[in-house]
């Protein structure tokens, strides 16, 4: 009785050209794994209308198809040995149906490509080996067919196998191996053939033995959630987030950041419907119960809190298009990634691709159907994403039309930035000089603007320096603001709130208030506990680009002294849980590796260090 | 014991498509025929959504000729899952002058299958459905093959083979119009044997006529009818010990001639069998090659 435990369930997608016998090939492997039924047997004996069955007649499914002899589409085949389950995704080989190439390639672990023995291995073979590689197949196979037709001749084959060896190493491909096959005979498909001089197993044979197991849960953890489950009465549970996994090995116990708000939590239970799970891997189904009550649903990503994905909204992405009407620069489309749906415009193209070689070609003005480039894309809201090398299911997105509803390109994501520090945002929009310059400015107005940037732990002393500073600043006839960060989340980022995306909102707007005041001619005293060096960084890259000081101030009071000092009463309700986030507490802090200056809050008055300030911006002038 | 790996992948692929159209979709609808496919259709839909509820209907397109077995069925299964349940009829359909009558007891083999597009489609368009699962299945046949997981509808219901969507990953598209809905497959990756072994894994209960039993039977042109109120034999009929593989109307599902009581000796029958299910038991498939083809162009299942 047919058993497929074991080896689990190979996908496969095959391509060949028209005449290459590939559906011959796959009506051999169903129809010698005794597996192709009788019905369907006696349709492709009247079909063929000989005494040898026309095999390729069992794969072409439409009606349209069978007329004109030709395949339009991908079909999907399935059969079951007594060592495993095959899911074929038979692809057609004509150039014009790229798309229907890359969509087979896109589940397949391993591809079967097509060759005519008396030919070699032609462009096409080349596009087919390409467009696997690219979708992230790492096991090639060449079924060098029609080996009859060359009475076997081993030469012939060595040669074909030595270029496919070649080719596979080009492209980059792990694993590459030929066979030398009749598939209308079903000599080496099922059964060993003729040739003596060929030892190697059956393809067949080699099918159900080739290990393609890649990530089974050795990468970083992806489960993108999918659905919220809410039972609906309380007895029947707690909440719990579902998805699928899409990467690493997800335990209860283990720490999660959930993406893009950037909170972090303990994973509680993995379970399915059927009880709990002691681990879980792609492709898994489960759903997951956390620690925290946080504002988590569908779109949101788990990750581990190490190895986390890119985020950012300018991707750079390989993509094929896959629609009649062409893509261009300046386009908007919704795309599709994981569990997310989030509008693009596209920037602009890098290179076409040529799909032989996989090498970069001059950048083109717009994409045609069955077109692969690589595109510039910015997104509306920030993208979570891997690269597709790295993972080939946060790593790829499919375009949709907002007005067609179609689905007109796929899309591997290679890389993933937020925009540069001070960089345009507003294509269109043009930054409008006073025609003024800055140090007309200043010097008309005697004055030299400045940002002075407090970071520390909450309570650690910061706003009390910030305002001394500002007074004595002030005092001396120097224009100086204290931007206290309490004071900006009631308007400018009143709408934000404590996640690590939210904090790092606001130090993007508090970093451009400063940057606008200095500019100006003010000394801009900004205290915040800003706890991420990444956020910190950005902060000053806007000033660096801006030609402007920046002076890090890292207020370095030890935690049990700001908790006891807890001027506002917010570490006692951050240790009652009231507070989610807290740093300090429930939220990490990452101290300035090198700031500008450091003061001890604990030991050191603060009239003190507001002195020490006061030296240290006029160091920062020019002489 | 540790399900079969691909068993596990393929459920886990079902589970995450039943989430996707919960999520992206407004209205869905569970078709629940009380065959073996949907009762796998249910099972998984317990497990994608299970402690909650369904966030949909299940509904049954009843031509008035099923077996009483599968609507006893269907009823307690339903109940039991505390699931709601739409009966869309078919009989209504013929009364109200929406379809026409196409089965005559007299002429074994006629049936009201065809008709079932029309109560589907009145039904999907009068409750506002946007998304109807089925337990289609690729394998079943050669026009199934090529149809997407997300199988796109026009507004007047039909499949067009030439204009679907690119199927990528485990990203599907569910954007449609107003008045269109999609048909989504959650077991198209799924074999008859499949069926059967995530069956006996998950030990579902099946309407009993899957399994052997004695039933009354005539032979017309070469396959089983049950003797029934429906129609008129065409020939002696004969007690034996027979199984059903498909669950369809009455008038045309055929029998085999069976010992298999229990799922190991069915699942070694299927197995050991060379004759795929529809061929076998369906007569509507045996009309013509492009029988299925044509049938799904119009809107069917």
């Amino acid at each position: 009785m047919p058993a497929a435990d074991g080896k689990g369930l190979l996908r496969l997608a095959t391509a060949g050209s028209v005449d290459d016998g590939k559906s011959t090939l796959i009506g051999r492997l169903l129809y010698d794994a005794k597996l192709l039924h009788e019905d369907a047997l006696d349709a492709l004996h009247r079909n063929g209308g000989g005494a040898a069955p026309d095999l390729a007649s069992v794969t072409d499914g439409l009606r349209a198809e069978r007329e004109q002899g030709i395949t339009i589409d991908v079909a999907y085949r399935y059969f079951t040995t007594p060592r495993r389950s095959f899911i074929i995704a038979d692809t057609p080989g004509h150039e014009r149906y790229t798309r229907n190439m890359v969509t087979g390639a896109s589940t397949a672990h391993l591809a079967v490509i097509l060759i005519d023995a008396r030919h070699g291995i032609i462009e096409q073979s080349r596009r087919h080996a390409a467009l696997s590689a690219l979708l992230g197949i790492d096991h090639l196979v060449a079924a060098v067919n029609k080996m009859d037709l060359v009475a076997w001749d081993e030469p012939r084959f060595r040669a074909i196998e030595e270029e496919f060896a070649v080719l596979a190493a080009q492209i980059g491909v792990g694993a590459a191996r030929a066979f030398p096959i009749s598939a209308l005979h079903g000599d080496n498909v099922v059964e060993r053939g003729p040739a003596d001089w060929y030892d190697g197993p059956a393809l067949l044979t080699f099918l159900e033995e080739v290990d393609v197991a890649t990530d089974r849960g050795g990468g970083p953890l992806r489960l993108p959630v999918q659905w919220v489950i809410r039972p609906d009465d309380a007895a029947r549970g707690a909440r719990r987030y579902a998805g699928q996994l899409a990467g690493g090995t997800l335990r209860p116990g283990d720490e999660v950041v959930v993406l893009p708000a950037g909170s972090r939590t303990t994973v509680t239970a993995v379970e399915t419907h059927d009880g709990p799970l002691a681990s879980a891997m792609p492709p898994d189904s489960v759903a997951v119960g956390i620690e925290h009550d946080l504002d988590v649903g569908r779109g949101d990503l788990l990750v581990g809190v190490d190895r986390q994905p890119g985020v950012g909204r300018r991707i750079e992405a390989t993509v094929c298009w896959m629609a009649a009407r062409p893509l261009r620069a300046g386009d908007k489309l919704a795309l599709k990634h994981t569990t997310r749906t989030l509008r693009v415009t596209v920037d602009g193209f890098e290179a076409l691709l040529d799909i032989a070689t996989l090498t970069d070609g001059p950048a083109p003005a717009a994409l045609a159907l069955n077109d692969i480039a690589r595109v510039r894309l910015r997104t509306a809201v920030p993208l979570v994403a891997d690269p597709y090398d790295d993972n080939r299911t946060t790593g790829a997105f499919i375009l949709v039309d907002e007005q067609t509803n179609d689905t007109v390109g796929a899309g591997m994501v290679r890389s993933i930035s937020e925009a540069a520090p001070g960089e345009e945002r507003s294509p269109g929009v043009v930054w409008h000089k006073s025609g003024l310059e800055r140090e007309d400015r200043w010097r008309a107005l005697r004055t030299r603007g400045a940002t002075v940037w407090l970071t520390g732990l909450p309570a650690s002393g910061k706003s009390t320096i910030a305002a001394l500073l500002e007074r004595k600043l002030v005092d001396a006839g120097h224009p100086a603001y204290f931007l206290d960060g309490d004071n900006l989340r009631h308007g400018l980022s009143g709408d934000l709130g404590f996640s690590p995306a939210d904090r790092r909102e606001n130090i993007r707007r508090v970093g451009h208030v400063a940057r606008l005041m200095a500019d100006a001619g003010t000394v801009a005293i900004v205290s915040l506990v800003s706890p991420f060096a990444a956020d910190r960084e950005l902060a000053r890259e806007l000033h660096d680009a801006a030609g402007l000081p920046f002076v890090e101030v890292y207020v370095d009071t030890p935690p049990e002294v700001c908790e006891q000092r807890d001027p506002k009463g917010l570490y006692v309700k951050a240790r009652a849980g009231e507070i989610p986030d807290f740093t300090g507490v429930s939220a990490p802090y990452e101290p300035p590796p090198h700031p500008d200056l450091v003061i001890h809050g604990a030991a050191e008055p603060a009239e003190r260090s507001a002195e020490r300030l006061v030296a240290a911006l006029k160091e920062s002038e020019p002489a | 014991m540790s399900p079969p790996d691909h068993l596990r992948a393929l459920e886990s692929e079902a589970i995450h498509i039943f989430r996707e159209v919960a999520a992206e979709l407004e209205r869905p609808v569970l078709l629940f025929s009380g065959g073996k496919d949907s009762i796998v259709l249910l099972r998984l839909a317990e497990k994608a959504f299970g402690p909650g509820h369904f966030p949909f209907p299940v509904m049954h397109v009843d031509t008035g000729h099923n077996f009483p077995e599968v609507i006893e069925f269907r009823d307690r299964r339903v109940r039991e899952l505390g699931e709601k349940l739409i009966v869309a009829s078919v009989e209504e359909s013929i009364k109200s002058g929406r379809a026409r009558e196409e089965w005559d007891p007299a002429r074994p083999g006629t049936s009201r299958n065809r008709l079932q597009t029309v109560t589907l489609l009145d039904a999907i368009d009068g409750h506002g459905f946007d998304a109807a699962f089925g337990g289609a299945r690729r394998d079943e046949e050669r026009a199934r093959a090529k149809e997407r997981v997300f199988s796109f509808r026009d507004d007047f219901g039909q499949w067009d083979p030439r204009q679907q969507r690119p199927e990528l990953w485990n990203l599907y598209n569910g954007r449609i119009r107003r008045g269109e809905h999609v048909r989504v497959f959650p077991l198209s990756n799924w074999t008859e044997l499949d069926v059967w072994r995530y069956i006996e894994q998950e030990a579902l209960e099946l309407p009993s006529i899957y399994f052997a039993h004695e039933r009354d039977v005539f032979d017309h042109d070469g396959m089983l009818y049950a003797v029934s109120d429906w129609v008129n034999p065409s020939s002696d009929p004969f007690s034996t010990s027979v199984r059903y593989r498909t669950v369809g109307d009455m008038t045309i599902t055929g029998a085999v001639r069976s010992r298999a009581a229990d799922f190991a000796t069915v699942i070694a029958e299927i197995a050991a069998t060379r004759i795929t299910e529809r061929g076998e038991t369906r007569a509507d498939d045996r009309t013509s090659e492009a029988a299925m083809e044509d049938r799904k162009r119009q809107g069917y299942f």
